[in-house]
């Protein structure tokens, strides 16, 4: 008991450093003191995927075996650079001019520009479509190993490309494939019966869990999912 | 051609296992045979065109050669926001092949007839385009195009010239020194049986991106007067800033035919659309004579 305890202080405390180090990380390129919950909404799901779930480092970023992360809602990506930067992938002074003309981070990422980031994107709904033929194209080339994540927002999900993957997807059983959808009830109209229901009606594998829960994160990422392709829908403070 | 199109893909396909073809149901029960054998490659998304530039978008990521197929319209108008971004601005190349054209399909409205499909790809970067003017064109076309890096767009068409020609460049069918006529595609035919017992050059491509601007330039250059009449299967004009562009050093006329931006909501066949659209022989006969010194 005693142990557990002590156990979960310090994760507590390592959790909460790291947190700390990657709002640093983040005020570098807004140049805010403070964020506000909708900016971070990303930020712990992005960090459990690069920090315990992604099979992909800054020196296997072109290796064919590695995992595919997508960022599909590519609005607001303070939070992705910071953890690129933190996991190596881009030099921490690249943070320092985003948006600058010399700059290759941009308000929007764009995927030829940035070591590690396998799409350009920022109009929505782009990246289910394009994680879906990046699923079948690492079948096609008897890649099984290799999983593709594609990070999306609740609000991005109004785009019709996306229940156009979202049927293919879970008709064809793409279990490589895992959505990643971050709730924070932005969509205008919301999404009456949940999200996850979207999904689970086409066949997908869901998980709706605490977005600032670092384990549960975890567990949902890495829960297998044979046979269908899997969405975890991580549910952070409403945006307003 | 849609069958030549058939027998390369499904060819390329046993040949090459980077070679992938994505469909959106269209042609579909064409590629049965070849679906059964390479059930990983032929990949038919269902009536989703987003899907469909999406996943070719994807597999292009992924190192295969994907070839997507489907009607004019559908192909490049509807989801032309994939075409921009999950091809070009991904930095992958795919091979995309129309069928339907300006309006092959007469009898089915202006639902399914795409004139403005090539203009729409000139506003990307370095694309290809082939509009072969005869089926046994469309094998070595499809085949160079997906032998090829960058992205290529292949517009197939019922309406085809009697005979095969080679057309990479602009390619001198007949010489003259009045005017020289550039023909695309299948406009081929109906521009000489205009052009006959009229002093001009008649030039063919099935190529019009990259157009053959040093080929005009020359082409002119033999000639006695700087004229030039485009006929293109498709938006009347697409062309004309490639002509503009390559005789700018050269005070020039310039006569652009084609298909019109009107809705012509009619019916009827090809020919009937033809005539609409002014490139009957006939008609193109009387636009080039009015360009001709009396």
């Amino acid at each position: 008991m005693h142990a557990t305890y002590m156990t979960e202080i310090k994760t507590s405390a390592e959790r909460q450093a790291q947190t700390e180090r990657l709002l640093a990380l983040m005020s570098r390129l807004t140049g805010d003191e403070k964020h506000a919950p909708s900016a971070t909404s990303t930020l712990d799901a992005l960090w459990v995927l690069y920090d315990r779930v992604l099979r992909v480092s800054p020196q296997t970023v072109d290796d064919p075996e590695r995992d595919l992360f997508l960022l599909s809602k590519g609005h607001g990506p303070a939070a992705f650079y910071a953890v690129l930067a933190a996991k190596g992938f881009i030099p921490l002074d690249w943070l320092d001019d985003v948006g600058d003309a010399g700059s290759r981070l941009g308000f929007h990422p764009d995927g030829t520009l940035i070591p590690g980031v396998e799409i350009g994107s920022g109009s929505l709904g782009h990246g289910l479509g394009l994680g879906v033929g990046m699923a079948l194209g690492l079948r096609a080339r008897g890649l099984w190993r290799p999983r593709v994540f594609v990070l999306l927002g609740d609000a991005e999900l109004d785009e019709g490309s996306n229940h156009e993957a979202i049927a293919y997807a879970g008709a064809t059983g793409l279990d490589s494939l895992t959505a990643v959808v971050i709730d924070n009830q932005s969509a205008t109209h919301g999404w009456p019966g949940g999200i996850a229901s979207r999904f689970a009606m086409n066949g997908w594998d869901t998980s709706t869990v605490d977005g600032r829960a670092w384990d549960a994160l975890e567990h949902a990422f890495t829960t297998p999912h044979p046979g269908a392709p899997r969405v975890v829908v991580a549910t952070v403070e409403r945006k307003w | 051609m849609r069958e030549e199109l058939v027998n390369t893909a499904t060819a390329l396909l046993d040949e090459d296992p980077r070679v992938a073809v994505v469909l959106a149901d269209i042609s579909s029960d064409l590629f049965d045979g070849a679906a059964r054998r390479h059930p990983d490659r032929v990949i038919n998304v269902g009536i989703r065109e987003q899907l469909l530039l999406g996943v070719t978008g994807g597999l292009a990521k992924t190192g295969l050669r994907p070839i997507a197929h489907t009607y004019a319209p559908f192909l490049v108008e509807r989801a032309f926001e994939q075409i921009k971004l999950d091809l070009d601005h991904q930095g992958g190349g795919a091979v995309l092949v129309s069928v339907g054209a300006s309006y092959d399909a007469a009898r089915s409205g202006r639902t399914h007839q795409a004139p403005g499909d090539v203009a729409l790809i000139d506003t990307l970067s370095d694309w290809t385009v082939h509009v072969p003017g005869h089926p046994d064109e469309v094998g070595p076309l499809l085949r160079e195009a997906v032998g090829r890096d960058g992205s290529s767009y292949l517009r197939l068409s019922t309406e085809s010239n009697a005979a095969p020609h080679d057309g990479y460049g602009l390619v001198p069918i007949r010489h003259g020194r009045a005017a020289t006529v550039v023909a695309v595609g299948p406009m081929l035919d109906p521009v000489l049986a205009a052009a006959e017992g009229l002093d001009v050059t008649v030039a063919y491509t099935h190529t019009p991106r990259p157009f053959d601007r040093a080929g005009l330039r020359a082409l002119v250059s033999g000639t006695d007067a700087a004229t030039v009449v485009l006929v293109e299967p498709y938006l009347a004009g697409t062309s004309a800033s490639q002509v503009a562009d390559a005789l700018v050093a050269v005070p020039h006329r310039l006569l652009s035919l084609g298909v019109g931006r009107t809705d012509p909501r009619r019916y009827g066949t090809p020919a009937d659309h033809a005539r609409l659209h002014g490139l009957t022989p006939d008609q193109l006969r009387r636009a080039i004579g009015e360009l001709l010194p009396a």
